[in-house]
């Protein structure tokens, strides 16, 4: 049985929870102390381990026969001293970072008790690290001192323990096993009222920690390489391997172990090495040492060796060296257990390698990194960035430490400003949780407080809009030396092209570019790419419905950035601020794009959005980018004056569902509402004039406003769930996207006005309010009504009384698809209507289940389920524009 | 539990935590039924109140006498929670 498996005795778990227990109250109590009386505290216990550092130091030599009794000294210092610079001004109580612009607060909570191993190489100063960084999180610890350290060890518990009580810590903060065994530590390890394990020293201690299955901080061994390059200041170099390689005859994990050297430097290297009081040691003396130093069975160094001399390690092995010997150097051909002495030796022994090339120097530290010290530490000297750079991506260190000693310099605050430390985070790759130099933020929970932040909003609209009949006219003001006509071959023959004509000015040079009215595919984009580029333009006029405009927006597009993708910018996004796929900026011709509409519909002239037909994948794809909005639009009536009453139908009502779709958006503001609602009415007041009087140029011009204002809301706006409904659905059996829009819109309204099974998160909502929108554009309307209900209803006829007087099939059977087709598709009109990324500004969030039962309404037609509301809510007067 | 007749009251001053809770400690055998100790001058407690307060649980529990704290502060109410005493007193704002 292994010791730490043997069972303890009662008496010894009462003791070990009365630590325990102790800890815990301390800890409890302590939660209520504010940053005041915390640094109150911390000052004191530095100010009193300052003034016991060299007692301390003397009592760990005397106890572990590790190190220098001065160099031990020093590292108290810097435990305290320096550890105190950088924690004093650090808010580590309540608040200790805000960041107003996020609208983010950190606040700290303590972890509570910490049961904490410390090592036998730096003992007293790694206890008094761990218990300012204690108080000042205001945490308890239970330390557990390695064996042979533990008077010393617990003579610093105690030192810091009276400086913290005087100053108001409160009682049992601190305590230390007393002769401790490895049971103990297994007990702690898994006790449910230590927090955090702290483990500081060898590996085993490490693996304890992290097997424990507790938050655990383990940081242990390394092996560091350090790499003499030839553009390095030489004598600096050596002088500084020297101090850190001795510093407590080389106890600090973070020393160097094997240095390679460039071959142009090799010998004057080792030379300066000599000149300071090494020892290069001869091919049979490396041998020797190897074996001797290293334990040949497992690998690592041999513990009587560790913090011991270069001359009393010489003569245990029986190397003749001059007296006053400070380092060993011992020259090595590779790396690995083959080569004993490329591992990690805590003591004054380095390893020497001479490398040919840079090459061959970075793959030699590679592998002295891989051989027991990933994650660790790392030093290069050199004055080549282009060398350090390489250095620092292919070795894995937490500290790389570029021209300074290498122990010394991972301790942080003396040789550069890294966080001063005695625990050094070796990331993943020493199996540890964090690569850090340890620190006061370690001991702490940090909790964020995210306060609601609403998403920026905008309203673009394209820079210029003429309107009204005649408003073609404008074209006289756009100068241009050479301007090509996009339309298609009806609107030439119909003669609209010449009256576009009429009104450019005659310097301008036009040509027209016919193209087949439908949705454009990538040849037909190409195409006029290159009539663009033949006749160098610097206008494009898009005359037509929004299939010309779409198609004339991505000419634009890849005439001013040839080498956009139209397929990538087609990617899919959530939130266009935070697309992936980012539209070109810069442009190369500088183009102006004209757009006059001959629908009243998509008001493509105003949008940002462009469809094209992906014919290699048999699909639609939108472009979505303000990029993409006409500089100018026309909405002259003359245009749609002759507009057949099948296409007055359902273009309006197309612009009648961007309107009310829009208008209850999750993307909906003041700015889009005041267009939405305006076209919603003129829509209602305008289109049946429209349709039953083609010539009526007043209900021409408002319906062909209208549909401008509409899409001027939905461009900001977005769509909604209509519309994913109605791409599927019209994709599938062939039927015009207005007409679909028709099928499923007196549904949707329904749909939206009830309670949501699921909402559409977005911070800019603050409650429900599609219903109580409808039911304003109701009041708007004149539909009458008390409640919300009621004028949603009304609302729901109205839109079907206007379906009725436009003569629009009212249900998917009416268009004689059978029950048992559509049936056999819903499946697909679901699932594709849930890909489709309209819906994603719906106020509702649709299930599929609930995509179904929308496309079942619509088969079915004027039953519809009534919104589920309480009927006695107050109407329009609460604030409904979110 | 014994049916409660007329509590008795403790006001603790802040500067006296140990020494009134330990008077409480010691009427818990005359108390009919609960103890009602007023924390509302307290602002803070220090490990020997909460020593105080775990053997004030545990008599109290041997007595069957119910303690209730009042007016206890959301800081000092951490403190009692981490140390899991919230469960054995009771509250009253």
């Amino acid at each position: 049985m292994n010791e730490k498996d043997a069972p303890l005795s009662e008496e010894r778990i009462a003791y070990l929870e009365g630590l325990v227990s102790q800890a815990r109250a301390a800890a409890a109590v302590f939660t209520q102390f504010s940053q005041e009386d915390v640094d109150r505290i911390v000052k004191p216990m530095v100010v009193a381990g300052l003034e016991q550092a060299q007692y301390l130091a003397r009592l760990a030599f005397e106890e572990t026969k590790i190190g220098l009794m001065e160099d031990k000294a020093l590292k108290n210092m810097v435990a305290t001293e320096f550890v105190y610079n950088y924690v004093k001004d650090k808010r580590t109580v309540g608040v200790i970072r805000e960041y107003p612009e996020r609208r983010l607060v950190e606040v700290a909570e303590p972890i509570g008790v910490i049961f904490s191993l410390t090592p036998i190489t730096n003992p007293t100063s790694t206890v008094l690290f761990k218990c300012i960084m204690a108080i000042k999180t205001r945490n308890a610890v239970i330390f557990s001192p390695h064996p042979s350290a533990w008077r010393c060890c617990s003579e610093a518990v105690r030192i810091m323990y009276e400086a913290a009580v005087k100053y108001g810590a409160p009682e049992g903060v601190f305590t230390c096993l007393e002769s401790h065994t490895l049971q103990d530590n297994a007990y702690l390890m898994h006790h449910k009222d230590v927090g955090l394990i702290d483990a500081t020293g060898g590996p085993g201690a490490v693996k304890a920690a992290y097997s424990s299955g507790k938050p655990a901080l383990g940081v242990g061994a390394g092996n560091t390489p350090v790499y003499v390059e030839k553009t390095a200041d030489l004598d600096m170099a050596v002088m500084d391997i020297t101090i850190s390689k001795t510093f407590d005859n080389g106890t600090i994990c973070a020393s160097e172990q094997t240095v390679v050297i460039d071959d142009q430097v090799y010998d004057r290297v080792l030379k300066k090495f000599e000149d300071l009081g090494a020892h290069i040691c001869s091919q049979e003396e490396t041998e020797l040492l190897g074996r001797t130093v290293i334990d040949p069975a497992t690998g690592y160094m041999q513990p009587m060796a560790v913090g011991q001399n270069a001359t009393n390690i010489a003569r245990f092995v029986g190397i003749k060296v001059k007296p006053k010997t400070k380092l060993l150097l011992a020259p090595i051909q590779g790396v690995g257990r083959e080569y004993p002495l490329s591992a990690e030796k805590l003591f004054p022994v380095l390893a020497v390698y001479r490398a040919k090339s840079v090459d061959e120097a970075l793959k030699a530290c590679v592998d002295v990194n891989h051989f027991g010290g990933l994650g660790h530490t790392a030093v290069i000297f050199s004055i080549n960035e282009e060398v350090i750079r390489k250095f620092s991506e292919v070795i894995n260190a937490g500290r790389i430490i570029v021209n300074s000693p290498g122990s010394i310099g991972a301790l942080g605050g003396v040789y550069n400003d890294m966080v001063p430390t005695f625990s050094f985070g070796c990331g993943t790759g020493g199996g540890n949780s964090t690569m850090d130099n340890v620190n006061v933020f370690h001991y702490l929970n940090i909790k964020r407080v995210a306060r609601r932040t609403e998403a920026h909003m905008w309203f673009r609209v394209p820079n210029q809009i003429y309107f009204n009949m005649n408003a073609v006219e404008n074209l006289r003001k756009f100068t241009s030396r050479s301007t090509l006509i996009i339309t298609n071959p009806s609107l030439e023959q119909m003669g609209h092209v010449d009256i576009v004509r009429r009104c450019i000015p005659p310097e301008t040079q036009v040509r027209v570019s016919i193209i087949p009215d439908a949705e454009p595919d990538r040849k037909i984009v190409e195409q006029g790419v290159e009539a663009l580029n033949f006749y160098k333009a610097d206008q494009i006029i898009a005359l037509g419905g929004g299939s010309v405009i779409d198609a004339a927006k991505l000419m634009k597009l890849k005439y001013e950035s040839p080498e956009a993708d139209l397929a990538e910018l087609a990617a899919p996004f959530l939130d266009i601020r935070k697309r992936v796929v980012q539209y070109p900026t810069e442009k190369v011709n500088h183009a102006r794009l004209i757009a006059i509409s001959t629908t009243s519909g998509t008001g493509s002239e105003v949008t940002p959005f462009a469809v094209m037909t992906d014919k290699e994948r048999n699909l639609k794809v939108t472009l979505a980018d303000y990029s993409l909005t006409p500089d100018v639009a026309i909405v002259d009536p003359q245009f749609v004056m002759s507009m057949p009453k099948g296409l007055t139908a359902d273009t309006g009502i197309d612009c009648l569902t961007h309107a009310l779709e829009a208008g209850v958006s999750v993307l909906a503001s003041a700015y889009t509402d005041s267009n939405a609602v305006q076209a919603v009415r003129l829509v209602f007041k305008y289109l049946p004039i429209a349709f039953e009087h083609p010539q009526d140029e007043e209900a021409r011009s408002m319906m062909h406003n209208a549909a401008c204002i509409a899409a001027i809301a939905f461009s900001n706006a977005a769509v909604g769930v209509n519309h994913a409904l109605a791409h599927a659905f019209g994709a599938r059996f062939g039927v015009s996207h207005g007409r679909a829009n028709a099928l499923m819109l007196p549904h949707v309204i329904a749909y939206n006005a009830s309670v949501p099974t699921k909402f559409v998160p977005n911070p800019n909502q603050r409650s429900y309010v599609a219903h109580k929108k409808y039911a304003m554009m109701a009041d708007l309307l004149g539909l009458g009504g008390h409640t919300v209900d009621e004028k949603v209803k009304k609302l729901v006829s109205a839109t079907e009384q206007l379906l009725d007087q436009l003569g629009i099939p009212r249900s998917i059977a009416d268009l004689g698809i059978s029950k048992e087709e559509f049936e056999r598709a819903l499946p697909d009109l679901a699932k594709v209507a849930f890909d489709d990324p309209s819906w994603r500004s719906n106020p509702r969030m649709p299930l599929v289940s609930e995509l179904v039962e929308l496309f079942r309404s619509a088969y079915r037609g004027r039953s519809l389920p009534q919104p589920v509301r309480a009927s006695q809510e107050p109407t329009v007067e609460e604030k409904v524009y979110v | 539990m014994k049916t409660a007749t007329i509590p008795a009251r403790f006001a603790i001053d802040g500067g006296s935590v140990v020494p009134t809770l330990q008077e409480a400690r010691a009427k818990l055998d005359g108390a009919e039924g609960e103890v009602v100790l007023d924390f509302s001058g307290v602002h803070r407690i220090d490990p020997s109140a909460l020593r105080e307060m775990e053997e004030l649980a545990r008599t109290a529990h041997e007595k069957a006498v119910k303690v209730v704290l009042r007016g206890v502060n959301v800081e000092i109410y951490k403190v009692l929670k981490l140390v899991s005493l919230t469960q054995r007193f009771a509250f009253l704002a």
